[in-house]
C-alpha cells in the first residue's frame, strides 16, 4: 500500500535558471515588428508606388538607391530584422504543428538555416555591389546615369 | 418532474476567458499566422532575386522583368496586401500586449486594422492597376 501525498500540501514553484530564450524571442518580434513597420511600409513607397511604381523598378534603379549609404544600411537593417523576425515566427508555427519532436527539429534546422544562408548572402551582396560595374558595350545603356564611359 | 431550461438569451453566447477564442480575436490571429508564412516564404526568394545584381545588370533585369508581368501584378497586390494587414494587426498585438485599456479595445482596434488597410490599399492599387493595364496593353 502506498501512501496518499498530503492533498493540500502548496505547490513548489521552482525558479527557472538561466537566460529566459523565449521571454526574449517574444520581445524581439515586438521590438523588431515595430521598426520593420517603418523600413518596409517605406520601402514598398519608394519601389512599388512612387515614381512609376515596380514597372520603373531596374539594375538602374537598385544601383542608384545603393550608391548612397542611407539606402545601404536601410536595407540590411531590414534583412536581418526580416529575416530573424520571420525565422522565429515560423518556429512558433513550427512548435504548435509539428506532429514529432524529430520533424520538428528537421523543421527548425531548415528555417533558421536558409535564414542563416541567405542573411549572411544579403550583407555581401549590399557591401560588395557595384553600381558601375565593367560590362560590354551593349549593356552598358543598362547601368545608371551617374557611371563614367567605359 | 419538469426538466429546468435555462433562459434562452436573444444574443448569442460568446465564449469567454481569453480573447484569442472566438471572433475577432481569433480570426486575426489566423490571418496573422498565413501572411506571415506566405512574407516569409516570399522573402527568401526576394532576396534570392536581388543577389543578381552582383551576377549581371541583365540577370538582374531579366528577373526584375517577370515580376512586371500582369499575372504578378497581382500577386504583388495580394503580398502587398499580406504585409499591410500583418504589420498593422502586429501593431494591434503590441498594444494589446503592452497598453493597459488594449484588451478592452482589442476588437474595437482589429476594425480599425481593416479601416486603415483599406486606407493604404486604396493609395496602392492605382499605381500597381496602372501599371498591370500598361503590361496587358503591351506598353
Amino acid at each position: 500500500m502506498s501512501t496518499v501525498e498530503t492533498p493540500r500540501s502548496p505547490y513548489a514553484r521552482t525558479k527557472p535558471s538561466g537566460t529566459n530564450w523565449e521571454k526574449w524571442g517574444w520581445m524581439y518580434m515586438r521590438a523588431s515588428g515595430v521598426v520593420l513597420v517603418v523600413l518596409i511600409f517605406g520601402h514598398l513607397f519608394v519601389n512599388m508606388v512612387a515614381g512609376e511604381g515596380v514597372r520603373g523598378i531596374d539594375f538602374a534603379f537598385v544601383a542608384g538607391k545603393w550608391a548612397s549609404p542611407f539606402w545601404q544600411v536601410w536595407d540590411l537593417l531590414m534583412l536581418w530584422l526580416a529575416l530573424i523576425h520571420g525565422a522565429n515566427g515560423m518556429r512558433t508555427i513550427i512548435n504548435d504543428y509539428s506532429s514529432s519532436p524529430a520533424l520538428g527539429k528537421v523543421l527548425r534546422f531548415a528555417v533558421f538555416a536558409s535564414a542563416a544562408v541567405l542573411i549572411v548572402l544579403g550583407t555581401l551582396v549590399i557591401f560588395t555591389f557595384d553600381p558601375c560595374p565593367s560590362v560590354s558595350p551593349e549593356q552598358f545603356d543598362l547601368l545608371p546615369s551617374f557611371c563614367p564611359p567605359q | 418532474m419538469s426538466a429546468v431550461t435555462a433562459p434562452r438569451s436573444e444574443k448569442k453566447p460568446r465564449p469567454g476567458g481569453t480573447l484569442y477564442r472566438g471572433y475577432t480575436g481569433m480570426w486575426s490571429w489566423v490571418l496573422h499566422r498565413i501572411t506571415g508564412v506566405a512574407i516569409f516564404f516570399f522573402l527568401l526568394v526576394h532576396i534570392l532575386d536581388t543577389a543578381l545584381v552582383r551576377v549581371s545588370p541583365e540577370a538582374y533585369n531579366a528577373i526584375m522583368s517577370s515580376y512586371k508581368t500582369p499575372l504578378m501584378g497581382l500577386g504583388e497586390i495580394a503580398l502587398v496586401g499580406a504585409i499591410v494587414f500583418h504589420a498593422l494587426n502586429g501593431l494591434r498585438i503590441i498594444l494589446v500586449d503592452f497598453w493597459s485599456k488594449g484588451v478592452k479595445y482589442q476588437r474595437a482596434m482589429f476594425w480599425v486594422v481593416l479601416g486603415l488597410w483599406v486606407v493604404l490599399m486604396a493609395g496602392f492599387l492605382p499605381r500597381q492597376i496602372i501599371n498591370i493595364v500598361l503590361e496587358v496593353n503591351g506598353q
